[in-house]
């Protein structure tokens, strides 16, 4: 079954997962900036990473027939330093206009501390003033509840915001319900020990239903599975779903999401096939 | 949300026929690391935060009523909104440390 992973850190990731992505069906990946695993030294290290994710992935990507897109921002694991993230913040409109940019993301809060949300609300207005979609990161473990709820609260107070452009990743049982009662998108990311896995993942699509909730690998340099997604498709299998809600799932949704970017080709060749 | 009942495509004898044996296998190794603990060098951990969580989780598994994800995942939750003045660390834990909070 064709899928997009709509959270997918491929420049951690070799040639070889590439290939076996697209052999299991994979058409597209976007690729939001994230976390080194250290921090970055200067923002002269971001414009080098920016130059990655905009020319040499697409490239890798493109030689086994995978589109890849991709958000810029710092961090919200760096969010904490106000000067880098202000000399980061700078340099992204110069991206924007590349071909494979979507919007601005993974943003978002790690600890949940002032100068977190203080980086998190300049990239929102970053993207506001730029039309830009957003994809945002939610804290991991103890911290995704708090910073969940501070995130979305921020948001909804915001009348500027459309929350139908803005994808809130890395929902779990405790916070899907409010991420998507406040009508925004939401992301499942299917990681190893931390996030959740395909069976969790099901159970919240069975339980809220499948409107505007993505899935994705999440995979990057710690312990994951590029190949996430299509084995939570097995798992919807043996769960009993029907076909067309398994690619609602792993494929319309996305596509639907991410088609608001004119730059989404896959979202444009749908719309063509469809009116003929 | 209460889990609703319905929602599974697969009834409860489909689920118990598929799904046993994945589940039997997570309870045992739950037990053996309780026993583990019991068995440890030293007895150095029974305040440990991360364990009290555990140990309180693992009573909603039992307590007989629903949604039990959605409690355990608050009981290792922060469930503060208050900003952090700063930095404290950069990853998580796993569990809410109520304790050594900053207020």
């Amino acid at each position: 079954m064709e899928y997009v992973d709509l959270h997918a850190h491929m420049v951690s990731r070799t040639t070889d997962d590439y290939r076996r992505m697209a052999m299991t069906g994979c058409v597209a990946v976007t690729e939001p900036a994230f976390w080194a695993g250290y921090d970055h030294p200067s923002a002269a290290v971001f414009a080098d990473y920016f130059d990655r994710l905009t020319d040499f992935e697409p490239k890798r990507a493109a030689a086994v027939g995978i589109e890849h897109y991709t958000w810029l921002c710092l961090n919200p694991k760096e969010g904490e330093d106000r000067a880098l993230a202000r000399e980061v913040i700078d340099l992204i409109p110069g991206f924007l206009d590349r071909p494979n940019v979507l919007g601005i993301g993974e943003i978002g809060l790690n600890r949940v501390t002032r100068n977190e949300l203080a980086t998190f609300v300049d990239h929102v207005e970053l993207a506001l003033e730029h039309e830009q979609l957003i994809h945002i990161h939610t804290p991991h473990l103890e911290d995704k509840y708090k910073g969940t709820r501070v995130i979305v609260e921020t948001l909804a107070a915001d009348g500027r915001i459309d929350p139908s452009r803005v994808m809130v990743d890395h929902a779990e049982e405790h916070t899907i319900e409010m991420i998507l009662e406040h009508g925004f998108w939401t992301g499942l990311t299917l990681y190893p020990t931390t996030k959740v896995s395909p069976g969790r993942a099901i159970d919240m699509v069975e339980i809220y239903g499948p409107e505007r909730i993505c899935v994705a690998s999440a995979c990057d340099w710690g312990d994951s599975d590029p190949l996430a997604v299509p084995a939570l498709v097995l798992e919807m299998r043996r769960r009993g779903h029907p076909e067309t809600l398994i690619r609602q799932v792993v494929y319309a949704n996305p596509v639907e999401f991410l088609g608001q970017s004119p730059k989404f080709a896959l979202a444009r060749r749908e719309r063509e096939t469809t009116t003929g | 949300m209460a889990s609703p009942q319905g929602t599974s495509p697969l009834t409860q004898r489909e689920l118990i026929d598929t799904y046993f044996m994945d589940h039997r296998v997570q309870v045992l190794e739950l037990a053996a690391y309780l026993d583990r603990l019991d068995r440890a060098a030293a007895l150095d951990g029974e305040d440990d935060f991360r364990l009290r969580a555990t140990r309180e989780a693992l009573a909603v598994l039992t307590d007989g009523e629903k949604d039990r994800t959605l409690r355990a995942q608050m009981i290792f939750s922060d469930p503060r909104t208050d900003l952090l003045p700063s930095l404290d660390r950069k990853g998580a834990l796993g569990a809410y440390d109520a304790d050594s909070a900053e207020s």
